[in-house]
């Protein structure tokens, strides 16, 4: 199956601090959940050019964001080499089937070898079909490791 | 995990239709390849049909033909219609601390394996039969892989 291509005008960049309302609303209206004070925090961590092991990139097209991803490098964790991970990518409903996640998530595996890694990784709810579905279409199948959690409550 | 046969037939048969949207694939090419009964084969293509996931064409040069959407269609979406994944009858019945702890472990399992197949659309399916066959082709001495639907 050859993904569907995003429109021409479509432009992949690194996000700059005009578009953080438009992701802040678009992860809103995909989630439910605002999360601001989130989405400044990791702007603050992840949104400076320059960057060599932290990427957050945007889509954009007619002057508007349509869709976000970022991800980082991670060194070493329990022993494995570094790889890139994918911790948020998204789209709006609207814009869908148009290839921009390919297009973004594209972008992020590039700024990744250009780091030097060879592997990417993403964790992700199992009722989450949607993403589970789009990285599947990637190619990405599963990772050699199982996520465990505790409550402390 | 160990699914049933015709559950196994089911996706090869489906697989094979979705590689060639546009051609019909009889029942005898698909049991030859894969060293099946035409019989068995016959009943699961006949539940595929029934589900609206194949049409068939009589007479010669007839046969059968995907009518589903492979990038919407899931593995989890054709097996669950020849068999419910999961469903040991064991687990209702665990009346033991062991027994319900054994359970719970056998449910993650179940789950994981529920959304593994939720998860990978026949198109997906077919770009990884296209990787497999990859290799086999290139490696030297090794046995060259039939192409789907072939």
């Amino acid at each position: 199956m050859a993904a569907a291509k995003a429109p021409p005008d479509v432009l992949v960049r690194p996000v700059e601090p005009a578009d953080l309302d438009q992701i802040i609303a678009l992860d809103a209206a995909i989630t439910g959940l605002a999360k601001p004070d989130y989405w400044y925090e990791l702007f603050h961590r992840y949104g400076s050019r320059g960057r060599q092991q932290r990427f957050f990139l945007v889509a954009e097209a007619g002057g508007s964001v349509v869709g976000y991803v970022i991800g980082d490098i991670r060194d070493w964790e329990f022993g494995q080499p570094p790889c890139g991970w994918v911790f948020g990518i998204g789209v709006p409903p609207q814009a869908r089937l148009g290839g921009i996640a390919t297009r973004l998530l594209d972008a992020i595996c590039a700024g990744f070898r250009r780091a030097g890694v060879i592997k990417v990784r993403t964790l992700l709810d199992r009722d989450n079909n949607l993403l589970l579905s789009f990285f599947r279409s990637q190619g990405m199948m599963a990772a050699p490791f199982i996520p465990l959690e505790l409550d402390l409550a | 995990m160990k699914l049933q046969k015709a559950t196994e037939l089911a996706l090869y048969s489906i697989l094979e239709f979705a590689a060639n949207p546009d051609a019909q694939v009889s029942a005898a090419q698909i049991a030859e390849k894969y060293g099946v009964s035409s019989h068995h084969l016959a009943k699961v293509l006949r539940d595929l049909g029934r589900a609206g996931l194949v049409e068939s064409t009589r007479g010669v040069g007839g046969g059968y033909r995907f009518t589903g959407n492979a990038k919407r269609l899931t593995l989890l979406d054709v097996i669950d219609k020849f068999e419910t994944l999961g469903a040991d009858p064991r687990a209702f019945e665990a009346s033991t601390p062991v027994e319900r702890a054994l359970a719970r472990v056998s449910s993650e399992i179940d789950e994981i394996a529920r959304s593994t197949f939720r998860s990978i659309t026949l198109s997906t399916m077919l770009k990884l039969v296209e990787r497999e066959q990859r290799p086999a082709a290139q490696a030297p001495g090794s046995r060259v892989e039939q192409p789907l639907a072939s």
